[in-house]
């Protein structure tokens, strides 16, 4: 990692992330927060039912019901979603989301069983409601995915749920800028999630609290759209408010065309205006890091935050290697996840695999599975849990013959929704039990009460479920 | 929103790091639709049994430290998830302050968002605290808002903290931010406008 000065210029010249913030500043409060006007309000059932009855206690209307787009997704089970969800709790939790829409005239509400409903950060940009240029939000951390398309687009609270469903506004401090380079390119059998985890490992999980991050360099600008997202989805996880990359061609190649995207002379116009956004000449960031993509190899992680990765063939830190006020909390991780300092994990017994979630539930995700599974046998001891990302990445997985391949290979496909990443229906990894899982967390209890989770990408999770073990993909 | 303008309490010590928002209130807990009864379940897999009994060296049950309105973690507690449950777990528990070295940006705002105030201390003022309550669980400090000064009344020494004035402003006189949205709103259409 090579931490270089500010840029030498200062000046007029401004980021990727000033134009658009400058863009949406409604007002600014004396010594205070700026109101920045939300383009898009992306909204699910579990962080805004309180945000909705604080509407009702004051009387207020929805401002701009147009502007969010909502999506059951975070409390759904992923079978029999044809039928009454078992839970009373949840059931309650998805009716109530359903009486808000209704009662407040929603008019994008995607339930569950909707051709458009799945994960929030997948069905927003597959049905063109992610735009370059835009402001983003939705009460859900993860929202900083949309940053791929060139968007500031961060997570909110539900209490900003409700400003923005009242106001279409909130308000917000101004971030620091950073940006981090990847020159060069990925090695063989490397992926986005590889190279996120990696970044994550070096600037630890409050290494980016404060800052708007924007990617660049060869590595990022030579990933698809879907790559992409997985980079900038992950920015939460190093504390960044947000994550973005500057839009190109590959950019505008996705938008164009889906259903809410723009059409005829309006696209013309806002194509004009997307081309613009790209950080100038000389602009200057707080803060700015380069790293050599060609450094990095297959990712794992060993603890109990997103910080604590390392490359598959590495070993464990030991604890001399550790600050004095971690250490009680590298010892408890080291604990939970029954590891030793010092030890490598390959060739370890896993016992569940899990590919899905916003970070890693897209097409391209189930093409890179499949990909390795291919003619090979998944492992008996193994259980693994595939959740397309929503019910497009189901309809594009069978229509690509994906779903054979995975068949054959002895899996079977679940249902649309973030099941075992954050564990809140029935997909529930027992405890003590090791689980790959190509989500964003690796909390503890995260997918489960006494859960372990190994954060991956999706090959190293394919590898894993074909031979029972950590695996590296590239042998 | 309660009003926050002077506090002196006894405090809770968590030295862990990195506290996530799972820990705080683990996804499970998150089905309800209003905001009440979070506390209960604050920390609920560091502070209970599988069978729901309280876990015996968890310092939430330990009756020492019972009617402490003060929280002191390890650094960048509220770390992860967006979910406003952590800071609903927080000030339904009891807690009216939360000081740590560092704090996650969201659980930070969320908990402005709710009357809970966050300290930012320096890591060896935290560190003091911490050596003070193992000392004599029944410490105590005071975090006075108007000043922005937090004193370690075990040792007096004292350190000023910051906070955004116009936070500052709501949590003296316990207003929100949505009050402040809702009378901007003909700026607002008129920046819709504007961009047409």
């Amino acid at each position: 990692m090579n931490e270089t000065k500010d840029s030498p210029f200062g000046g007029k010249a401004a980021t990727l992330f000033d134009k658009i913030w400058d863009a949406h500043v409604v007002s600014s409060v004396d010594n205070g927060p700026t109101q920045l006007y939300i383009d898009r309000h992306f909204c699910h059932e579990v962080t805004s039912p309180q945000a909705f009855n604080g509407l009702r206690a004051r009387g207020l209307k929805v401002f701009r019901p147009e502007q969010t787009t909502m999506t059951a997704d975070h409390n759904t089970p992923t079978i029999n979603q044809d039928q009454p969800v078992q839970d009373p709790i949840s059931r309650n939790q998805l009716d109530t989301f359903a009486k808000n829409a209704a009662d407040f005239n929603m008019p994008l509400f995607f339930p569950l069983g909707h051709i458009k409903n799945g994960v929030v950060h997948i069905i927003g940009p597959e049905n063109g409601f992610t735009h370059p240029g835009t402001t983003i939000v939705c009460g859900d951390s993860h929202t900083s995915t949309h940053g791929a398309f060139g968007a500031i687009a961060f997570g909110i609270g539900t209490s900003e749920v409700e400003m923005v469903l009242a106001t279409q506004c909130i308000l917000q401090s101004r971030p620091k800028t950073m940006r981090i380079t990847f020159n060069g390119k990925l090695g063989a059998g490397v992926s986005a999630k590889d190279l996120a985890l990696y970044m994550i490992a070096q600037l630890t999980t409050g290494g980016a609290t404060g800052y708007f991050v924007e990617y660049a360099g060869e590595a990022i600008s030579n990933m698809s759209m879907e790559e992409r997202m997985t980079v900038c989805n992950l920015s939460i996880e190093m504390g960044a408010r947000g994550g973005l990359i500057a839009p190109d061609q590959t950019t505008f190649d996705y938008v164009n065309g889906r259903e809410f995207a723009p059409k005829g002379e309006e696209w013309d116009k806002k194509l004009a205006y997307w081309k613009t956004l790209k950080t100038d000449e000389g602009a200057t960031f707080d803060k700015e890091l380069v790293f050599d993509a060609a450094a990095i190899q297959p990712m794992i992680t060993y603890g109990t935050n997103p910080g604590m990765g390392m490359g598959i063939t590495d070993s464990i830190p030991t604890l001399d290697t550790i600050d004095e006020a971690g250490k009680i909390t590298y010892l408890k991780s080291l604990e939970y996840m029954g590891f030793e300092a010092g030890e490598k994990l390959e060739g370890k017994a896993i016992d569940y695999v899990f590919l899905g979630s916003c970070t890693n539930g897209r097409i391209e995700d189930f093409r890179v599975f499949a990909n390795y599974v291919k003619g090979k046998k998944k492992a008996d001891n193994v259980v693994a849990w595939l959740v397309p990302g929503s019910w497009m990445v189901e309809k594009q997985i069978r229509e690509e013959g994906l779903f054979d391949i995975l068949t054959e290979a002895g899996f079977a496909l679940r249902q649309p929704g973030c099941s075992a990443c954050l564990a809140m229906n029935d997909d529930k990894v027992p405890a003590g039990k090791y689980a790959v899982s190509t989500s964003n967390r690796n909390f503890e209890g995260r997918q489960g009460p006494g859960a372990r989770t190994i954060l991956a990408g999706p090959l190293v999770a394919a590898a894993a479920a074909i031979t029972g073990k950590i695996t590296d993909p590239r042998n | 929103m309660d009003k926050f303008i002077k506090l002196t309490s006894t405090v809770v010590p968590l030295p862990i790091e990195n506290v996530d928002t799972d820990q705080i209130i683990p996804a499970r807990f998150l089905k309800a639709t209003d905001k009440n009864g979070f506390g209960d379940n604050l920390f609920a897999d560091w502070r209970y049994n599988k069978d729901g009994s309280p876990k015996a060296d968890f310092v939430l049950n330990n009756s020492m430290y019972a009617g402490s309105s003060i929280l002191v973690a390890g650094k960048n507690f509220g770390s992860g998830s967006s979910r406003e449950h952590a800071a609903w777990a927080v000030a339904g528990y009891g807690f009216k302050v939360v000081v740590s070295s560092f704090f996650a940006d969201i659980f930070r705002n969320n908990a402005l968002n709710n009357g809970v105030l966050p300290v930012i201390v320096s890591a060896e003022f935290a560190a003091e605290i911490f050596a003070a309550v193992q000392a004599d669980a029944k410490i105590t400090l005071t975090v006075d808002l108007e000043n922005q000064m937090i004193t370690n009344n075990a040792n007096g020494k004292s350190e000023s903290f910051e906070i955004n004035a116009y936070k500052k402003e709501c949590l003296l006189n316990g207003l929100d931010d949505i009050d402040y949205l809702i009378s901007k709103k003909e700026m607002t259409e008129a920046y819709e406008l504007a961009r047409k």
